[in-house]
């Protein structure tokens, strides 16, 4: 087996504190990241895009933002759908106002107006810990798609009081609006998905990072330590919203093209995103992504299957993949109660003694 | 008191604290003080006040009355964090470990107070923040190799034996590179062998980093031997204060730990 590190010898704390310690995971990571970037361009189609690859990278973000607060800082939010429609709402209302704005700096932006959202209803925070914070949080949603129906300033006041994105380009190529060829809004999406990714990485590994697992793992001695609470559980909410208003943004933008905030952003999402993580791992990267394009990608090959393969009533299949998914949940829990992601790390950690386990 | 024997001024003093919690009073007007480069020892029946105490030093419990002198200065009602910041760092007598890190993140936390880059280049990574992370790895390096640790480096905590935990505890605290260690039970629940090697391993600390420290024990024949001095409580008072020999005789101490005899 050829996935194993004997031979590969650290001799440098830099060497042995990097992102993938493995060479084998090296290359193959910068392989696949190489792959996204420069082949599939010229191969996605529509399908591709609308079905499968943008609604698994936002969702990624998503799932990656409250990893950060929940995974990582251990603060149960259910808010996310809420934080969601602030990032979609800002971006809208920026590059209405300002159509001439890049549209990397609007999706930027609608990310830190989300953030300093994310602060003010992390502020409960510092009094309350686990279900009780789950439930102020809830007030964040309930509060925010309640804001966004109400106020017509947010839908500029338009008859329907839908959102929809006007057409924008980035060097001379449109990323939103129906004209939007599908490798443009793609290549949009992933360079925000994989900066972000990189960002996460490197928060979570250093100070900011520890601060928060140590708030999660145990406060008073955290505190006592010399972490101060306010701070990290602020920057949690901040930062996680951020990620989440990224997402909410590129949602809206790039992938729907036009939202109702009811709809598009309802607590359904806030549980599915909630669902991501705990699926593919809490307090973890790697989990995020995993636990996105499970939750997401699998009643759509279930559908693929059953309605294109058997030629089953769609109506019947939909039922079914309730079904089957809720089932296929459970069965991952009850096997890795820790996620995907730590199933991954336990098959990793066979292979290394492949075939000769001791 | 006599203080000649020690190396200079108090690092701590303790001014006529009281504290209550409601009607229950932890702690009735206890004065004491530690010196620079000493290990004290704080000892009594359970339920003296001794976790109280170190509360009130590290700043978890804000007393009703007295003073706290912190390196020569007078201590305002800081929070835990700031304490921390100032140079006291603490163990827990039920380990307080970040269950879900690896030993070496734990210690990392540890030196948390010391690292300071921003947020944006803790973002990128490359450069500040990187060269600040391997300058608290190559520090933490050397604790673990006098922990003897090494081979636990990358192991989650929570997967690690209760001795191996309690060492790692005490090489979070030391990580802090603090002016006062108080150790809140550092060898409860372990065997003679065990023992033997936390006892060694506070002696090593103090002779090679010269660290206060403040312990509470139980293990009498651990207090004797490690302490300079003892300060002894029994309920929330202060009942004997000073050298091991002469705490030992003082007849005060041993009704408190034997009872008295009311013929």
């Amino acid at each position: 087996m050829f996935y194993r590190e004997s031979g590969d010898f650290k001799s440098s704390y830099a060497a042995d504190q990097q992102t993938f310690p493995i060479k084998f995971d090296r290359i193959a990571i910068y392989a696949f990241v190489a792959f996204l970037f420069l082949v599939v361009p010229f191969f996605i189609n529509d399908y591709w895009e609308k079905s499968i690859i943008l609604p698994v990278l936002v969702w990624s973000l998503a799932a990656l933002g409250l990893n950060i607060l929940t995974g990582y800082c251990g603060q149960v939010s259910l808010g996310t759908g809420g934080f969601m429609a602030v990032g979609a709402y800002a971006s809208y209302k920026l590059t209405t106002s300002f159509p001439e704005m890049n549209m990397f700096l609007v999706i930027i932006m609608s990310g830190g107006i989300t953030a300093l959202v994310g602060i003010v209803f992390g502020l409960p925070s510092l009094r309350i810990k686990g279900f009780y914070l789950a439930v102020a949080t809830l007030a964040a949603q309930f509060f925010l798609v309640w804001l966004f129906n109400k106020v017509p300033w947010f839908y500029n006041y338009s008859a329907s009081g839908m959102i929809t994105v006007p057409e924008r380009t980035v060097f001379g190529v449109a990323v939103t609006g129906s004209n939007a060829p599908p490798w443009a809004t793609y290549l949009f999406c992933l360079i925000f998905v994989v900066v972000f990714a990189l960002i996460a990485r490197n928060l979570t590994r250093g100070r900011l990072g520890r601060s928060w697992m140590a708030i999660r793992d145990m406060d008073i001695a955290a505190e006592i330590i010399g972490v101060a609470p306010l701070s990290a559980k602020l920057s949690a909410f901040a930062i996680s919203s951020f990620y989440i208003g990224l997402s909410g943004a590129l949602f809206f933008s790039i992938y729907l093209g036009a939202a109702e905030p009811t709809e598009a952003f309802g607590i359904d999402k806030s549980f599915l995103v909630l669902f991501m993580i705990i699926i593919g791992g809490l307090g973890s990267i790697f989990g995020s992504f995993i636990g996105a394009a499970f939750m997401f990608l699998l009643p759509v090959l279930f559908k693929n299957i059953m309605v294109g393969g058997f030629g089953w009533p769609t109506d019947m299949v939909q039922h079914l993949i309730f079904m089957l998914v809720g089932g296929l949940i459970m069965f991952f829990l009850i096997v890795e109660p820790h996620g995907l992601a730590q199933l991954w790390r336990v098959t990793k950690e066979k292979l290394r003694l492949w075939p000769f386990p001791h | 008191m006599n203080t000649a024997q020690n190396t200079g001024d108090a690092l701590l003093s303790l001014k006529n604290i009281s504290l209550s919690f409601g009607g229950v009073k932890a702690l009735t007007d206890i004065s004491f003080d530690i010196l620079k480069g000493e290990i004290r020892a704080i000892i009594g029946p359970n339920g003296a006040g001794k976790s109280s105490m170190l509360n009130v030093i590290n700043g978890f419990y804000h007393p009703q009355q007295g003073e706290v002198w912190f390196n020569g200065s007078l201590r305002g009602p800081l929070k835990p964090h700031e304490i921390a910041r100032q140079g006291i760092a603490r163990t827990f007598q039920n380990i307080a470990l970040f269950k879900g890190m690896s030993t070496l993140d734990n210690l990392m936390t540890g030196r948390i107070t010391k690292m300071n880059t921003n947020i944006f280049w803790q973002a990128i990574w490359k450069g500040k923040a990187e060269k600040e992370e391997l300058e608290h790895r190559e520090k933490v390096e050397h604790i673990i190799d006098f922990l003897e640790i090494q081979a636990i480096r990358k192991t989650p905590v929570g997967r690690l034996p209760y001795g191996l935990q309690k060492r790692v505890e005490l090489g979070r605290a030391l990580a802090a590179e603090s002016k006062l260690l108080l150790l809140d039970e550092p060898m409860a629940g372990m065997n003679v062998e065990e023992k033997e090697d936390m006892c060694r391993f506070v002696l090593d600390v103090h002779e090679e980093f010269g660290t206060t420290i403040a312990l509470i024990e139980h293990d009498m024949g651990v207090v004797m031997d490690i302490a300079d001095r003892v300060v002894v409580l029994d309920y929330g008072k202060k009942i004997g204060d000073g050298y091991p020999d002469d705490v030992r005789a003082d007849q005060n101490v041993i009704d408190a730990y034997l009872g008295v005899s009311h013929d």
